[in-house]
């Protein structure tokens, strides 16, 4: 009887090894070994920030040379120079970017519209009569940006407005597309003179919304000695690539909207 | 009893998740999204009415013939690992997606006990081929319907504002249990 136990097992394993040898042949999936070993380098943050789906997706991209080395925002140089090198290829070299937020109004300089009580969310607020601010390009505060940085690089500060620890930051962009007012932009570090302001409103409606707001005067554009800043639609906006950081705009803007967010945090 | 009656009784009434509460394993790891909830029901639909399929055979023409039923567990366990690797082969090739958001949730529908236990069940309710393919599928679907509802539900927590304390799995098994409750409901309709 103990041979019929042995055989049916042994049988059926056997058969079942044979299957799965034709299926393996059938359904074989080309790997390039490179992919594991360069995903290996990667920070492994899967934050997505290099618009891959994870990193095992960018290291597949850079393989295959439809991304190019330096794809990845969180890399250090070192990183990045051990990835080419591996690769045998040269790195172009890229300024680092950081994640700038674009709004100063928080409790103490915007005016409020309503008490929030909802889902603590910027998303839901943004969805009720337009968000809690007057402002209706404010940041409403909730931080859902602060919940989406995967390096902890954010909090929330005192007056409701999301703070950014350079040092911290990445650029992934995650917080980027998490702020339904598209309030946060991924810019370079060696540029730190920003216009903290999104408001496209009319000057006096502005100033009934806001303290900092930008009211579209074009003080900054007139001083510019560079020609880098260019008011559109009441909204100062300043080329980085053409921005010499000289600080004058910081110093002429007369609601505070232009920042050296090097020297003054908001 | 009807074919029909048999699959709602294994679709709703016996649900194997949520009045068996065979499989809980997957239904709380895999049921984030709707999207893999989906993918995940496809691949134990497949992998069980392929193993329910096999399992019977070799029970009656096999073990029965040899004498040798008490091997009935090993030998189907054999069987269902062999088919989880062959879905995996398959999936890896047909939607790498899809394969990496199951993750290690599929391998391990070979330990699913949903699987053998359906397997089991066919043999120990006495189901003739056609019963059981009906039964197999009915409760396959069950098991999907289970995950994808509780992934949406899960979906919706995701949003709201729940006790520090009780996010995460915590909200999820009392959710779960409140699901398997309204299932309840369905208990009596076939007997």
């Amino acid at each position: 009887m103990m041979i019929y136990a042995v055989m049916t097992l042994s049988v059926t394993g056997f058969l079942a090894g044979l299957g799965l040898m034709y299926a393996s042949k059938k359904f074989h999936v080309e790997k390039d070994e490179r992919i594991a070993e360069v995903n290996s380098m990667l920070p492994a943050a899967n934050c997505g920030g290099c618009g891959y789906p994870g990193c095992m997706a960018l290291a597949e991209a850079i393989v295959k040379g439809k991304a190019p080395v330096n794809a990845c925002p969180v890399c250090s140089k070192e990183e990045t120079k051990m990835i080419a090198a591996y690769l045998g290829l040269s790195v172009s070299a890229s300024v680092r970017r950081i994640a700038r937020v674009r709004c100063n109004g928080g409790c103490e300089n915007g005016i409020e519209k309503y008490n929030y009580y909802g889902p603590r969310d910027c998303h839901s607020v943004v969805m009720l009569g337009g968000g809690n601010k007057v402002c209706t390009y404010a940041c409403v505060g909730e931080g859902s940006c602060v919940k989406s940085c995967a390096f902890g690089a954010m909090r929330m500060g005192k007056d409701k407005i999301p703070v950014i620890a350079p040092e911290k930051c990445t650029a992934c962009g995650a917080c980027v597309k998490a702020c339904p007012r598209d309030l946060i932009t991924l810019l370079p570090e060696d540029k730190p003179i920003v216009v903290v302001c999104r408001s496209k409103d009319k000057g006096p409606d502005v100033k009934k919304a806001c303290k900092v707001g930008c009211i579209g005067c074009k003080m900054c554009e007139k001083k510019c000695p560079v020609g880098a800043i260019d008011v559109d639609s009441f909204l100062a906006v300043i080329d980085p690539s053409v921005c010499t950081v000289c600080g004058i705009c910081v110093e002429v803007c007369p609601t505070h909207a232009i920042c050296d967010l090097k020297k003054t945090k908001i | 009893m009807s074919l029909f009656l048999l699959f709602v009784s294994a679709v709703l009434v016996n649900n194997f998740v949520l009045a068996r509460f065979l499989g809980i394993c997957p239904f709380f790891g895999v049921s984030k999204k709707v999207e893999t909830a989906i993918g995940m029901g496809l691949a134990v639909t497949f992998v069980m009415a392929v193993a329910g399929i096999i399992t019977w055979i070799i029970q009656y023409a096999v073990l029965d013939r040899l004498g040798v039923g008490y091997l009935q567990t090993i030998v189907f366990i054999l069987v269902i690992a062999a088919l989880v690797q062959f879905v995996e082969m398959v999936i890896e090739k047909v939607s790498p997606d899809l394969y990496q958001s199951l993750g290690i949730f599929l391998p391990l529908i070979t330990t699913n006990c949903a699987i053998l236990g359906a397997a089991i069940i066919n043999i120990q309710s006495g189901f003739s081929f056609v019963q059981m393919l009906v039964f197999t599928i009915g409760s396959a679907l069950g098991f999907t319907l289970a995950l994808v509802l509780f992934s949406g539900i899960r979906e919706r927590i995701e949003l709201s504002d729940i006790p520090f304390y009780f996010r995460g799995l915590p909200v999820a098994f009392i959710t779960a249990g409140i699901l398997a409750l309204a299932f309840m409901g369905f208990s009596g309709l076939v007997k």
